[in-house]
């Protein structure tokens, strides 16, 4: 069923008022040789407390359409707007989770998890150190506080990073492909915390994948987009009871499902 | 400890190797004095109280002139990387600026400031501030984008985003930045010193300049010497604790051993 831009929300999520709303929005990346449609009139709505996966292959505008939901980046036309609000810059209550993890190598990991909040207004230092050590315990990282981030694993990194954007207690994450560098095994765990974490914190969540399964897994929907240009083409809700097992036999047949409409829109011959 | 070994084996085996290469005569004594010679030289400047003040009118010229061309070499670079038009008019004056020899300066400084501390200060920015803009600008320039964003996304902007995200992020270019101007600051003020006489003050140049008109090749080695030691001990006092300090907190140059 193609996508016309209408809302759809997940089967299980009944009817949510609107957190991010994403109103026929294009752009256009130009180059010195030449010009890149990286989102041709895409619609999105993405109800409170909705987890939407975005998932399509490289050059399909995910990262894109991320990008102007943070406010760092600003559509060509069309309209995006967060609790009816206009997006026009990077804001505390929608935070990003970079594929690299971003963290800042002079600080170390309970620094990091701090920075966020020294702009959340009303907090000393003690609260807002009270707060980090708290998400550190969240991801299961409070014996590493004091440590240097080049001490620690890419899943302990992506780990603090996670921790970082959830102190501030935004009402919106968006991540970015922000397991695609780990390993699968380091993965998994990620899958099992971020639901964990999201059925107790009940953020929106926004999050940008190119693995099909890890976006059933994670996702109340999944969005698929298709390259050149980029185009929301279906949304599939996934009515799967939380927690999710990444190797579960429904998941597997959703993922199937998915996997075979993705191939449909990616032709072969389509070459860089 | 066995590195400070190795260090101390290895000058006094080029000491030993030079008192050899003078007792075969290989040289005059004129060319080539002892190290001998050179040593009685430094005690007698000592005891005479000229060593220690040359250099300290040295090192205060040199601390002065070299905070001053930080001072507008640092913000300087702040500016040329973040505004183009600052970098397309400053940075590309300072790229030129840079390569000038800032021997080049002295006559200019002389006729606008006369035989003063001020002509002498006005050398030692010269050759500093450029140098230490460049790098910073440059170190700016090379930090990963993704750090600027997610300040950005985190709420961090102007001064927050300057002093908490962009300036420690350039660190490592803005230390080597500094130890590059640290060196064009020497280098400027000791052809200053040796080719300008000024009357506030004698410092180790004029000491190496004396050296050379009275052909006292030994005050003119040991005054060199001086000056290397200076500037080691400088290394070691002023950067290297901080560049330790980043190598530690960035996982950087680390050589494995330890």
């Amino acid at each position: 069923m193609p996508y016309d831009g209408t809302v759809r929300t997940g089967v299980s999520a009944g009817v949510r008022p609107a957190k991010l709303l994403v109103e026929n929005v294009s752009k256009t990346f130009h180059t010195r040789r030449s010009s890149v449609q990286a989102l041709d009139n895409v619609s999105l709505r993405v109800g409170e407390g909705e987890f939407v996966c975005l998932v399509g292959p490289s050059g399909c505008g995910k990262s894109t359409l991320l990008d102007i939901l943070a406010g760092l980046t600003l559509p060509d036309s069309g309209k995006v707007s967060a609790d009816g609000e206009p997006i026009t810059g990077p804001g505390r209550h929608r935070l990003v989770m970079f594929q690299e993890s971003a963290l800042f190598p002079w600080l170390n990991a309970v620094d990091n998890v701090m920075f966020g909040l020294k702009m959340v207004p009303g907090l000393n230092k003690a609260q807002r150190r009270e707060i980090a050590e708290a998400h550190l315990k969240l991801v299961g990282l409070e014996k590493f506080s004091r440590a240097n981030i080049h001490e620690l694993s890419g899943g302990m990194k992506q780990r603090v990073a996670f921790a970082r954007s959830l102190a501030p207690d935004p009402q919106v994450l968006l991540m970015d492909e922000p397991l695609s560098a780990l390993d699968a095994m380091t993965r998994e765990q990620l899958y099992a915390d971020i639901q964990r974490i999201q059925q107790q914190r009940k953020k929106t969540i926004v999050f940008v994948t190119h693995n099909v399964r890890e976006a059933v897994c994670l996702g109340d929907r999944v969005v698929l987009l298709s390259p050149h240009p980029g185009r929301i083409r279906e949304d599939f809700p996934i009515p799967l009871p939380r927690p999710r097992d990444i190797n579960s036999v429904e998941l597997a047949a959703y993922a199937t499902r998915i996997t075979a409409a993705l191939k449909g829109y990616v032709k072969p011959e389509v070459a860089e | 400890m066995k590195r400070a070994l190795i260090a101390a084996v290895f000058f006094i085996a080029i000491g030993l190797l030079w008192q050899a290469a003078v007792s075969a005569g290989l040289w005059s004594a004129v060319l080539l004095p002892a190290p001998a010679d050179v040593w009685d030289y430094l005690v007698s400047a000592w005891d005479d109280g000229s060593l220690v003040q040359a250099t300290g009118v040295t090192l205060r010229r040199l601390l002065i002139g070299y905070g001053i061309g930080l001072v507008l070499g640092i913000p300087l670079g702040f500016l040329s990387s973040s505004l183009e038009i600052v970098e397309d008019s400053l940075g590309t004056l300072a790229l030129g600026l840079q390569t000038l020899p800032s021997v080049c300066w002295i006559p200019l400084a002389l006729l606008w400031f006369g035989q003063t501390e001020g002509a002498m200060l006005f050398v030692v920015v010269m050759g500093t501030m450029w140098s230490v803009m460049i790098a910073t600008a440059t170190g700016v320039r090379t930090i990963p984008p993704v750090y600027a964003r997610a300040a950005r996304t985190m709420g961090s902007r102007g001064l927050h985003k300057w002093t908490r995200v962009i300036l420690p992020a350039s660190l490592p270019y803005l230390l080597s930045g500094m130890k590059q101007g640290w060196a064009f600051a020497w280098r400027s003020l000791m052809a200053a010193e040796i080719y300008v006489t000024i009357l506030t003050g004698f410092g180790l140049g004029h000491l190496l300049h004396y050296g050379r008109e009275l052909n006292a090749m030994d005050q003119v080695i040991a005054i060199m010497l001086v000056i290397i030691a200076i500037g080691l001990i400088a290394d070691k006092l002023m950067f290297e604790p901080w560049e330790q300090a980043m190598h530690r907190r960035w996982g950087t140059g680390l050589r494995g051993s330890r």
